[in-house]
This record gives structure tokens, sequence and C-alpha cells, in this order.
């Protein structure tokens, strides 16, 4: 049986598409009013505000809880201070990205991390001897993301120490009389945070918080926004962007973390010699210089798109809707060089943009490549040129 | 004391900012002088009320270039075109046709008045898009000038009859019937439903003294056609901000590539010695040298006023003398308490009011609002264009609080027996009333009221008679004959002075196209030199 979140009596009441998407065993939707165009500009110039309850939810804590973490995170969980959060992954001993998640620091030994997956017996199956419970949360915890420009002083009227909060910051409140947790992350790329609190609160949270959007151009927004966001922020997903390595027959759907851009996550590694799973492999990969690809941002030439489309006779089309799926990557020469995995129009940037896996020696900025399309049935190559992510990078994300 | 510049652009409206952003992109240091203390010309946003910010005139994007965008990289500077993702036209009686982002419901609401008009509005607006992917181009073109022996104009006019010989022949004939006749006899081969049709009719009146039943009106439902936003034809963006922000993107661009913006600097006159520019004389008797000057101003500014016209051939001065303004359009704005209601569409949350409100229910509507106008009066029941532009962008208004830019027709440049300063509050009731008709209750929302007349339009931006176009888009005024036969390559009889404004090819709106290809002539025409 499907699912719905602690959110679903609200979120179905404002779901005027009769539209749902299944995600992690619940009905999520997919937009909530005919345009999601609409939706992904209330985030990006006002706010918006996001049911992300379907993501697991795991509760470590104990005496070895960082010992644990550290062994387990590739990303060095030992420079998160309580109170802060990080986006970190966790790797096979082969050095490849099981997946991905953010993980809060609660307090000293308590931990709260979220995945796409379900995570529990990779998790429990390696406390071995230490002092460490690990306890699958998804249900219990109900969480909104309020992504946005305005999300600061919205969520601060509720939560005042919302506002001194830095980027990955962490911090507890009351909303509607109820005690929440209010972390700076999200999905988006945008100034944002995300409210986490007990799942029978979870109502008594949103109805307080729908209150205080009043006015303000708020508007719930689905999937289909999200996924909009997402690719301008540079944000990669699970099964579209990347797979785990876990339940891959081969290593062509593998992927190492340098691979898809994460080498800022392993700033300090030859500071130390902490032990964590798939460190020699990343180590090797470093100093063989073995990455396979680098993922990257292509932003595509504008009136190379034009014209193959003007030369067909067709009018260019400028789809927001991202699409997730291969597109071949080349150089000059024709020699394939990499593949993009998401594809869409930025109504922001005004460009489409992708992201795609290129050779490492092409990965510098600026550096041209050619994107291949069908038009027509038939393959066409166009322009494009390698940029740096995040695409999109306001500097209230972080300010 | 004398300034030099390599070029000077007179008027800092969304032409002249381009221009000057493109002169300065192409090496030349670039000073662009605008009379107002803000830059904007007709697209600016004021703040006339604490938290209430105004589109005074224009309202909405649509035909602006994308290479403008791109070439300039106003993303980087700001540009950020919002998305209206609803058109309502209600009536009177409770009969409404709401479109929103879903083309499928678009066609059962249609159905819902006329079975018939939801398959026809396929068919129209295919056949519609045909026509606006052949002509597109020109908007991107120096128009070829059928006046010279020039080999090179001779192949671009030979590949404008090509042009229109590779369409097929319902688009040609479509083309033909758009460019010559009214939008009433364009719509009436496809509907049947009144409402429909004042509503499509609605884009073939805006900014012109035309009724749907004139001819003239079919090539100004065209030139509203041909926008578009995020690759859609014919469909329009609100900039965050207003049209003002989007002239204060501009004006970075502009600074970025070096240009230099003075405000509070009115341009008296032209400098000329020997049949060249020498620079620009302000109001204060300041003056600024330079080999190239551009006027962004209408035709009758550029040729009548800041030159001696004696200086120009007789034609010229005589073609622009009665080049056709005759302003016909005034805005109406407001600060509104809340969202005004519809009694015959409960919608709490007023999804209805994400985009354009369209007041003209009818062909007979629009056809009557004219006829008022023919004879010298303002519309007793104008058309209204209305926007809602806080519910596009929040920070337009404080929370809960929206502002409502109404765009009005008709309202004569000239009135009979009366004039604007007498009549500009009694417009102001006309419309609140009409509106009040509409959605009960309006008035009451009302928290401050902004009249804009023609000829406020002219006195604050200085467009001759309030054209918005600056210059009416009528036939005998478009492509090569914009705004002079013989002058519509951006150049004027006398040498480095040129014209980037809306009133030359291809014509108003906010689309920077003049501004654009006047800049690519003045850099060629200095590499050629």
């Amino acid at each position: 049986m499907i699912r719905t979140t602690p959110f679903h009596e609200r979120t179905s009441a404002l779901n005027e598409t009769g539209l749902w998407s299944h995600w992690a065993g619940h009905l999520a939707a997919n937009r909530y009013q005919v345009s999601d165009k609409f939706e992904y500009f209330a985030v990006r110039n006002a706010a918006g505000i996001f049911d992300t309850s379907p993501l697991f939810k795991y509760r470590i804590a104990g005496r070895d809880a960082e010992r644990f973490l550290a062994g387990i995170l590739a990303r060095d969980i030992r420079a998160c201070a309580p109170n802060h959060a990080q986006y970190t992954t966790w790797l096979d001993d082969r050095g490849f990205v099981l997946e991905d998640g953010v993980i809060q620091r609660r307090g000293a030994d308590e931990y709260l991390l979220t995945s796409a997956e379900p995570n529990l017996a990779y998790l429990t199956d390696r406390v071995g001897r230490l002092a460490v419970t690990v306890e699958d949360m998804s249900l219990d915890i109900g969480a909104l993301a309020v992504q946005g420009p305005r999300s600061r002083p919205v969520l601060g009227r509720l939560v005042p120490t919302v506002a001194d909060i830095p980027f990955f910051g962490i911090t507890t409140g009351e909303i509607g009389g109820v005690p929440v947790t209010v972390t700076r992350t999200g999905y988006t790329g945008d100034l944002g945070y995300e409210v986490w609190m007990a799942s029978s609160d979870a109502l008594t949270v949103w109805d307080a918080l729908w209150d205080s959007f009043d006015g303000q151009g708020i508007l719930p927004y689905g999937l289909a926004a999200l996924y909009m966001l997402r690719i301008e922020a540079g944000l990669l997903l699970l099964g579209k962007d990347f797979d785990s390595s876990r339940y891959a027959f081969n290593d062509a759907h593998r992927s190492t973390p340098l691979e898809l851009g994460w080498a800022w996550m392993f700033k300090g590694l030859t500071d130390d010699d902490r032990a964590f799973i798939g460190r020699r492999a990343l180590e090797r990969e470093i100093s063989d210089h073995a990455s396979r690809w680098k993922m990257s941002g292509l932003i595509v030439d504008w009136e190379d798109y034009d014209r193959v489309y003007g030369d067909a006779g067709l009018i260019p089309p400028k789809a927001h809707a991202p699409v997730h799926e291969d597109w071949m990557v080349y150089d000059d020469a024709g020699s394939r060089v990499g593949f993009a995995t998401s594809f869409m129009y930025s109504p922001i940037l005004q460009r489409h943009i992708a992201l795609a896996r290129v050779r490492p020696d092409l990965a510098k900025a600026g550096t041209r490549v050619q994107l291949e399309f069908t038009v027509d049935h038939h393959y066409e190559k166009v322009a494009a040129h390698v940029a740096r992510l995040p695409l999109y990078n306001p500097e209230r994300k972080t300010a | 004391m004398t300034d030099r510049y390599d070029a000077i652009v007179v008027g800092g409206g969304h032409n002249g900012l381009v221009n000057g952003a493109y002169l300065a992109r192409g090496g030349l240091r670039t000073l662009i002088l605008e009379q107002r203390h803000l830059v904007g010309g007709a697209a600016i946003t004021e703040e006339l009320r604490p938290g209430f910010w105004f589109t005074t005139f224009s309202y909405a994007l649509s035909l602006l270039r994308p290479q403008i965008v791109q070439e300039l990289e106003l993303t980087k500077h700001g540009f950020l075109p919002l998305l209206m993702s609803s058109r309502f036209a209600p009536t009177e009686g409770g009969e409404y046709l709401w479109f929103t982002q879903d083309h499928d419901a678009n066609l059962r609401e249609i159905a819902r008045i006329s079975p018939h008009d939801a398959d026809a509005y396929e068919q129209y607006s295919h056949d519609l898009d045909r026509v606006c992917q052949a002509l597109k181009p020109l908007l991107d073109m120096v128009p070829p000038d059928p006046f010279s022996d020039d080999p090179e104009e001779l192949l671009a006019l030979a590949g404008l009859g090509a042009r229109f010989r590779a369409l097929d022949k319902r688009s040609f004939h479509n083309a033909v019937r758009l460019l010559t006749g009214s939008a009433a006899d364009f719509l009436d081969d496809y509907f049947e439903s009144d409402l429909l049709k004042g509503w499509l009719a609605s884009s073939g009146i805006i900014g012109s003294k035309v009724g749907p039943r004139s001819a003239g009106s079919g090539l100004v439902l065209l030139f509203h056609s041909l926008g578009e936003h995020d690759g859609e034809f014919g469909t329009w963006a609100f900039h965050k901000g207003g049209n003002g922000g989007f002239s204060q993107v501009l004006a970075r661009a502009a600074t970025a590539f070096g240009a230099e913006i003075r405000l509070d600097a009115r341009v008296e006159r032209v400098l000329t010695a020997g049949g060249r520019t020498t620079g620009v004389a302000l109001a204060d008797g300041t003056q600024f040298s330079a080999d190239v000057v551009v006027s962004a101003l209408d035709p009758r500014r550029t040729f009548l006023e800041l030159v001696n016209p004696r200086e120009l051939p007789d034609d010229l001065v005589e073609t622009v003398g009665r080049m056709k303004f005759q302003g016909t359009s005034s805005k109406v704005n407001f600060a509104l308490d809340g969202l005004p209601s519809y009694p015959h569409l409960a919608d709490g949350n007023g999804e209805m009011f994400r985009g354009f409100v369209n007041i003209g229910p009818s062909m007979d509507y629009l056809e009557r609002a004219f006829d008022d106008a023919k004879y010298g009066w303002y519309s007793r029941e104008p058309y209204i264009d209305g926007a809602i532009q806080s519910t596009i962008d929040p920070d337009m208004a404080p929370p809960g609080k929206h502002v409502m830019s109404c765009f009005i027709q008709y309202t004569p440049y000239r009135l009979r027996e009366s004039d604007w300063d007498t009549e500009r509050e009694r417009l102001g009731d006309t419309v609140q009333a009409t509106l009040e008709r509409y959605f009960p209750g309006f008035g009451d929302l009302v928290l401050q009221r902004e009249v804009v007349t023609p000829l406020d339009i002219e006195r604050t931006v200085g467009l001759s008679e309030g054209n918005i176009f600056a210059g009416e888009l009528l036939a005998p005024q478009m492509f090569f004959l914009r705004p002079a036969p013989g002058w519509a390559q951006y150049r004027t009889p006398i040498a480095g002075y040129y014209q980037c404004g809306s009133g030359t090819h291809p014509g108003g709106c906010v689309m920077g196209a003049p501004g654009r290809l006047a800049a690519g002539q003045i850099l060629n025409d200095r590499a050629a030199r």
C-alpha cells in the first residue's frame, strides 16, 4: 500500500491537479497547480514549501557515534561541530559511491542522517562492538523544506534564532507550540531551511507555518519544480545522475566521489589517516589520476541550438521540464568524451543546461564540447561549453 | 568645458541603454544621457506609495529580443522574466474564459463556451505561429533599402522575396491578410464566440488608434504575436521589479561594458558642423563632443527638434512631419488593499489574477470603445488590460496588498472641447467604475490611484503625443518606411548622427531591437572608415 506523509491532509487539499508521484513509498505531489514553472519562480523569487518527509532518516546516537560515522562516511564527520550539518557520502571499499545524504549533528553524540534509499541494514551491520544505536526514524519525523529569499524572514518570525544560523547550521525552537529543529539545508541551491518535527506534530507545524505565509507569495511546490531547482543548483539525484554501487551490475554504473565532483569533501584527507570505507581506493584514484569522468555543468550555445532547430523548420523548444536521460557529449573531432544525465531549459539562466560527466582533462570551465540531440528523428550536435557547478549560485544561499 | 566621447546616446530609455551597451561592448567610449532622475524612459517602476511599486507606463515583456539577453549577458546583471501563469477574460454577466498553463484545460475552457472554437483555436494558434515563424527574422534585420542601387541592398530585397516565396500558400495568404487587413476579419474566419474574439482582437488594438474592424489592426495583432517568453510565441512575462527592474538590468550591463550614464542631463540639441555631428549640448549649457551621436528619441524629436530641420532634406522633414503619433492609450495604476473578487468564479487564491485580466468582452465592445475615440473623446466603456503584478512578484507590494496596472484604451491625445488636465481624474473614475462592474467592491480596495494620460506620457517621458510606440504601427510607417523612406537603416542625413528609438524598425514595445540593430550599423560604419 502506498503511504501518505504526515502532511497529506493539508497537501492533498492544496493539490489541484490530482496527480501524485510515488517517492520512497509515499504519495508526493508533482505540482500543486498546473504550472510547475510558477512554483519554481515562487522559490527563486519569494519562497516555496516542500514536503520532504519521504526521505529516509536515521538517528545514530551513543558514545561512539562519531567514531562509527568517521569510519562509515567518507567526509570527515569530526569536522562537523554540534548544531551543524554536512552534505556527505559513503563509499564501498573500491571507492565507489553508495549514496549521498545530509547528516545533522544534533548533539555531541547524536546525529540524524537522511538518505534517498534505505540504509538501516547497511548501518546497523557495521556497528559491531561500538556503543552506537541506529534507529530508523523515517516515519517518526516529518520534514518540510522552506526555500527561497523570503524563507529567512518568514521562519525568523517563528523561530528567531533562524536568522543567526550559518549555511548548514542547526537551531531548535517551537512552531505552533511544538518543538522543531530547523536546519539551513535544502535541495534548491537557494537561501533555504528545512524544518523537522515529530510526525504527530506535523499538522500543527504546517498550520502555523501556513498562517505565517499569508500574503507573502509563498507557494507549495512539487517534485517537478524541485528537479528544475536542483539541476540549476548542481545537486545530483540518485538514480538519475548516478547509481548506488551496491546495486550496480558493472562499473559503468558506478561512480567515485571525485567523478561526481565531490573532491571538495576531501580537502583535509592527507592531514591524518582516518580509516573509512573506500579510503585506500580514493587515495589511489587521486595519486594515479584514475578518475574516468568529472561531473560538470554544460551550457548550450544558444545560437547553435536555434540554428539546428531553425534549419529543420522548427521553432526551437525551450522546455523547462527536466529530461533525465543519457545525452552523448563529443569533442570537436567527434570522439565521445562524456555523457549528460539531466537536461533542461533554465528560466533564470535563459539557457539550456545539463549536468554531465566529461573526461577530466576537459572539465575546465569554458571547454567547448558538442551535445547530441535528436531533431526530426536524426542526431544533431549542438555546441556547448563546460561550466562550474552550481550553474546558479545566488549570494544569499550562503550569506 | 567639453568632455570627449566616441559615442553619445541621447535618451536612457530601454533602446538607448541597449544601444549604449552594445557600443561600449564594441569598444566605444560611450555616454548615455537621460533627462530624468532615473533611466528607463517609459520602462520604469516607481514606489509611489511606501511599499507599493507602480509600473507607471510599460508593464510587461514579450518582444524583447532573446539575442540581447545573451549578447549583453543580462542574466549576470539580474535579468529575471517571471512567468505570468494565467490569462483571464471576464464578462459582466458571469461568462468568462480563464487560461492556465494547461493547454488541454484551456481548450476545455473554450469548449465550455463554444465546442467549435476549441478546435478552431488550435488551428488559429498554429496558423499564427507559422506566420510568426516566417516573419520573426525581420525583427532582427536592418531593413533593406528599396531605393538603393547597391547590389547588397538588392540582394537583401531578393532575400526578403525568397523568404515569402518559401512559405506555403496558406501561411503566405495569412501573412498578407494580417499585414493588410483587420483583426476582426481574420478572427471571424476562425471563431464564433464573441468573448473569445474580443479577447484575441485586443492585441490588435494595443497602443494603436485602430478598432478591431479597422484595416491595420491585423498588423498590430501580428506584431504583438511576434513576442515570446522562453521560446513560446505570443506569451508575455513580467520582469522582476517590473519593467523598471529590467531597465536597471540594462543600465548595469551597459555600465559593466564601460558605458557612462548621466542622469538629469537633458539634451537640448545635437551639435553639427559641416554636415557632421560634433556632439551635444545640454539644456544647462554643458557640452559633450563625439563623432557619433545616437538619438533614442522618437522621429519627431530626432529630426525636427534635436537638429535644425533646415539641415535635412525636405522630403524627410515632410515625411516625419506627417508621421502619425496620435497616442491613444493611458495607464491607470492602483494600490489595492487586497485582491479583487469575481463573483462568478470563486477562487480563494486568486489564481486567475496571475497574469493579464482582459476587459474587452466582445468585438463590439472594443469597436464601440474605438468609436468614442474617432470623434475625439475617451471610451465611455474602455478596453482594459489589467495585471495585478504583485501576484507574480510579491516584492511589488506589502504582504496581502497589491498593485494593479491597467492599460487603457481609447484615450485620444487630442480631446474635443476639453483637455487631459481637466479630464484626467474623470478618466480614472471611468476606469474604476468599469472595474467595479466586473469586480464588485473594487472601489473599496483602492488605496491609491495614478492616472497617466497620453499628455502625461508626453510630458514625463517625451514620447510625442504620448504614442507608446514612438510612432504608430501602421503599414506606411513600418519596416523600410520606418521612420521615413530611405532612412530606415538607423543613419540620418547628418554624418555621425544616428537614430535607435522605437520610431525606427522594427518599432515599439520593450523590444530593444532598434537599439541593437542601430549599434550594429554604427560599429560597422566605424569599421569601414
